[in-house]
């Protein structure tokens, strides 16, 4: 048994049973895990987890799983000091979280991981979302593994190269002839109409407890401690107020001292709502249409949003938004320090690092964590022109010449 | 009959015009306002709409054509 009790609003606190279910009826605002604190903190220790797998499912007695978990191999991904890339932005007690080692090289997995098990647990034979990259790589993934059905929804204009992450696991693949507006409508009433778990519509108050693991470890990885100041990339904000929700629990159930972490909450500047709002000063996220080669956090309208901004709002922490070439610029450099290749959205997180360093938002003896939530090879198309070899002919007085070496 | 919840979101400009009443008695729909935001320079509203498919999207669209945004409250689920 878990110790999870109920699903309660975010908003208005009503309570609801432990069903498929995302939705406060009452106010519409989004439906989270609750748990027995009590009981889970009598469970726990420092010893019983480090003793745990080294992957997410250490942390089993925090999650609201009732089952075996349909796990593929993911978590306990590396947490790495960065010295090159801390030199260059003027931090020395700076690390990197390589989450894009997973399993389907993104964060997801533990979302998904979460979530695949709550579909069986509540008898789906299908788990479905929407999506062209890290999410439909991941429930194709799981499902293979779960002996589950997947059916993967696209836009009709997507290129077929960018599915074949997903492809492979052989999930049902659907292109919608129609709008991006016209895909979200239909997911849900697809979601209303047949019996399948929906990754990120009626799994998701699950679904998002999976992002918590991201919060255990690196605490635990860094001898059971909290960071000084968190940078991490949003979508629909959903992993940054579990980054946080994950620490505050831990400092909850006793396992590391009191948190004082700072927020700091990263988008690409062409779909950057909670950064807008963090700036405006405002408390409402305004929706707005994306446009950045950033896909894989372009989200216009994201539902957490309200949740992520309160979180940098409370934590005394910051948003930050980079162009493209930023972010760009962002994979190459901590490429070329950590020897760590990041998608675009750790191009957004290394960018607004160096930003928020620079303006000494974030000072140089804080201890700072980056999370890298997705690998580079996915989106490896986004940085072709950097590859430019030099021709030579196949002798040793060629390569002398041309790099102007002799032994 | 369907339901549909959606939040609003006005331009200044419109914060003033009854939309919502007009989209009710237009498209047949029951407006049901569960939280909503209205000062002089930005105005959401999350509701849920009660009536017939087709009429919920004609409505949806006929206020968008008005400038509204309208956008699922459970936000976007599309994920690149
Ligand atoms: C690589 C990567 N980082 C971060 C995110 C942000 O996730 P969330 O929607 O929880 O904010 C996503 C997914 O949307 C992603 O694919
Ligand atoms: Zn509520």
């Amino acid at each position: 048994m878990s110790h999870a009790t109920t699903l309660r609003c975010r908003k208005c606190g009503r309570e609801y049973p432990l069903k498929p279910l995302n939705l406060c009826d009452f106010c519409l605002s989004p439906l989270e895990v609750n748990y027995d604190y009590k009981a889970m903190a009598a469970a726990v220790s420092r010893d019983k987890l480090a003793a745990g797998p080294p992957g997410m499912y250490r942390y089993r007695e925090l999650l609201p799983i009732e089952s075996d978990p349909v796990d593929i191999g993911t978590g306990f991904t590396p947490l790495t000091k960065a010295d090159n890339l801390g030199r260059e932005l003027g931090l020395d007690n700076l690390y990197v979280k390589n989450d894009g080692l997973n399993p389907t090289f993104s964060f997801k997995d533990r979302v998904v991981s979460v979530a695949a098990t709550k579909a069986v647990e509540f008898g789906f034979n299908a788990i479905a979302c929407a999506s062209t990259g890290n999410l439909a790589a991941s429930v194709a993934a799981h499902a293979a593994r779960a002996n589950l059905k997947a059916y993967v929804f696209v836009p009709a204009d997507v290129e077929a190269g960018k599915l074949v992450g997903a492809a492979v696991y052989n999930p049902v693949l659907l292109t919608v002839d129609g709008s991006y507006d016209d895909v979200n409508r239909l997911c849900r009433q697809l979601t209303d109409k047949f019996k399948w778990g929906f990754i990120n519509i009626n799994l998701r108050p699950y679904y998002a407890e999976g992002s918590k693991t991201l919060g255990y470890e690196v605490a635990e990885q860094l001898g059971w401690r909290a960071p000084d100041c968190i940078v991490a990339p949003a979508a629909s904000g959903l992993l940054f107020t579990r980054i946080w929700k994950g620490l505050e629990e831990l400092a909850m159930l006793g396992l590391i001292d009191s948190v004082d972490t700072h927020m700091f909450v990263t988008q690409a500047a062409g779909s950057s709502p909670i950064v807008n709002a963090f700036n405006a000063g405002s408390m409402h996220v305004n929706p707005v249409i994306p446009e950045t080669i950033v896909k894989s956090i372009a989200i216009g309208n994201p539902a957490d949003g309200y949740y992520a901004l309160r979180v940098a709002r409370q934590t005394g922490g910051g948003g930050c938004s980079v162009t493209d070439e930023e972010a760009l610029a962002g994979v190459r450099l901590l490429a070329q320090t950590e020897g760590i290749f990041a998608e675009a959205a750790g191009g957004v997180v290394i960018g607004s690092l160096k930003k928020l360093a620079a303006a000494g938002s974030i000072k140089r003896d804080q201890l700072t964590v980056a999370f890298i939530t997705g690998a580079g090879p996915r989106t490896q198309e986004i940085l072709t022109d950097i590859v430019r070899p030099l021709a030579v002919k196949p002798t040793v007085a060629s390569v002398e010449e041309l790099l102007n070496v002799s032994a | 009959m369907a339901k549909r919840q959606v939040m609003f979101t006005f331009p200044p400009e419109k914060i003033k015009d009854p939309l919502i009443f007009h989209l009710g008695v237009k498209f047949n729909l029951l407006p049901n306002i569960r939280q909503a935001d209205i000062s002089e320079a930005k105005g959401w509203v999350m509701l849920e709409l009660e009536g017939e498919e087709k009429d919920i999207e004609a409505g949806i669209a006929w206020l968008e054509s008005k400038g509204i945004r309208v956008d699922p409250v459970t936000g976007d689920i599309i994920e690149g």
